[in-house]
């Protein structure tokens, strides 16, 4: 054959070429399904050392004061500002209609149900899963990870242990302040700017929130909690390539993070607040 | 070419037809290395010619696609999790970088394989931190240093901080690698001087990789060749420089020209 026939029969039919995208879409599904696979398989190999012996303390307490305490400024001031702008904006809104004395039942209710868990999930994402991340990875590409794993020390049960335990735990308490901090925010705004009576804002508040409300809020922060130090881990413990691997693995963290924190938020709200 | 067995006795790392891929590239192509008690054994090649994956497989890091790898003639590759940990407190590694624990103090950095030994073998702390002193006298530090973070150290110090990390739980098998890289000369004739005396005072056996000559000569009793995957020469550390394989000649002699040039450009 001549060179110009060779290159003719190299060429892809037109069949091959309009598979191209199809082929592309089954690899992106196949990539996506094998990714949640390996990300299931460390979330359950990472929660089975929780249940052996030995517990890495130390590490536990430090990352639960990482999720807690360090991030209690920034969650603080998301929550308070939070319920002060849903306080006023609720008043634009329900002003229309004379039902401006709901306002505290939309307040509490915005932000012990979705606000607080949702906001808190976000800011401590950001903070501690980003911080997570480059931890871990740094200690991957410098070789610390393997050196564990030389030292008798499983690093599963060292390093992602004890933070998703820490996630799991801290979160709820941060909600909890999230809560007490975004009712106040609309306190304020509704007494000292709007004019609301004190005592009717707080019965209102009280009469209207439901346990349930409260606890689902918590429930819905712990899962975040969990998922934000998975994600920190995960992405964190598979990093790669020096400098550059460890950045990206803490943007990804980040954004997987917020992401799942969002979805879960919705199928977590369906199931528990849509009867 | 040298056999992988002249020497009569059980070795005490024995590996046979080690092999590893990564994709479609062939790091290690059924490698065959004896490291015998009390000797150390030193596997030079060029970059990325395998050797930090040889090490990584024999730590149990990455697991290899065929081959068998026994220590005191079990294999470690079929163990199971408990005596494979069991294993691993018979070992130290000093790593290239040093790897220490950026968020620990240098002392328990020394001390963390006593630590994190198995219930019944665990040392407390105070006894931990009283030995990591000890070891760090042993490499040449004041064990003041123990109280320091690893990032307020030198890179020689580093490297010290790693090396009393390895013989701190004073294993039987000590594995290098790249011990001098990174170092000035005189330092890291310091550290393998370091190295030859802790291998001794163990008892030791001890397999380094490098690419460092001088090195390799000062550390090794035995000394293997890898390249393109594969073991091309073996014999004794000090007929290194006029081992007669061309590979080898030109490796350790520092040439251009040569059959691992002419690889290189092809």
């Amino acid at each position: 054959m001549t060179d110009p026939e060779v290159a003719e029969a190299d060429r892809p039919t037109l069949a091959v070429r309009a598979a191209a995208p199809v082929s592309a879409l089954g690899r992106l599904v196949l990539d996506t399904v094998g990714g949640a696979g390996r990300l299931a398989l460390f979330a359950l190999n990472g929660l089975s050392h929780l249940l052996r012996p030995p517990f890495y303390w130390r590490n536990f307490l430090s990352a639960f004061f990482e999720f807690a305490f360090y991030s209690l400024p920034v969650v603080a001031l998301t929550a308070i500002f939070s319920g002060m702008v849903i306080a006023l904006q609720s008043y634009t809104g329900f002003s229309r209609f004379n039902a401006q004395s709901a306002i505290a039942d939309i307040v509490v209710l915005s932000v012990v149900r979705e606000l607080g868990p949702v906001l808190a999930g976000l800011m401590v994402a950001g903070r501690v899963g980003a911080a997570m991340a480059a931890e871990i990875g740094t200690m991957r590409v410098t070789d610390q990870v393997d050196a564990l794993g030389t030292l008798s020390t499983n690093p599963m049960k060292y390093l992602v242990a004890p933070r998703l335990l820490a996630g799991l735990l801290a979160l709820p308490l941060l909600v909890v302040v999230a809560d007490i901090l975004g009712v106040m925010g609309g306190f304020i705004v509704s007494v000292v700017k709007l004019g609301f009576s004190p005592a009717a804002y707080v019965a209102n508040t009280f009469s209207f929130v439901q346990p349930m409300d409260v606890i689902v809020g918590l429930a819905k922060a712990g899962a975040f909690g969990f998922l934000i130090a998975l994600m920190g881990c995960y992405n964190g413990y598979h990093s790669r390539g020096g400098a550059q691997g460890v950045g990206a693995s803490t943007t990804s963290a980040v954004v997987a993070a917020s992401i799942l924190i969002l979805c879960f938020d919705y199928v977590l709200t369906e199931m528990f607040f849509s009867r | 070419m040298n056999g992988p067995t002249t020497r009569i006795g059980v070795p005490k790392i024995r590996i046979r037809g080690l092999s590893k891929s990564f994709g479609p590239k062939r790091v290690l192509d059924g490698i065959d290395l004896d490291v015998h008690p009390g000797t150390s054994t030193v596997v030079i090649g060029g970059s990325g010619s395998g050797k930090s994956v040889l090490l990584r497989c024999i730590l149990g890091l990455i697991e290899p696609d065929a081959g068998t790898i026994e220590i005191d003639g079990v294999d470690v590759l079929a163990q199971g999790r408990r005596d494979q940990e069991a294993t691993r407190e018979r070992i130290g590694m000093l790593f290239q970088n040093g790897a220490l624990f950026d968020s620990l103090p240098v002392w328990e950095n020394v001390a963390f394989g006593l630590l994190a030994r198995r219930k019944g073998r665990r040392m407390s702390r105070t006894a931990a931190r009283q030995r990591a002193g000890q070891v760090l006298t042993q490499v040449g530090l004041d064990p003041s240093v123990g109280n320091l973070q690893p990032s307020e150290l030198s890179g020689g110090m580093q490297k010290r901080v790693g090396l009393a990390r390895a013989i701190a739980a004073q294993p039987e098998i000590l594995f290098f690698d790249e011990p001098t890289t990174g170092l000035d000369p005189i330092m890291g004739a310091v550290i393998d001087g370091l190295i030859v005396d802790c291998v001794k005072r163990l008892g030791s056996t001890a397999l380094a990789i490098t690419h460092d000559m001088a090195s390799a000569t000062r550390i090794g009793d035995r000394a293997a060749m890898l390249y393109q995957g594969r073991l091309v020469w073996q014999g004794e550390a000090a007929s290194l420089l006029h081992s007669g394989n061309p590979l080898v000649d030109q490796f350790t002699h520092g040439r251009r020209e040569g059959p691992i040039g002419m690889e290189l450009r092809r």
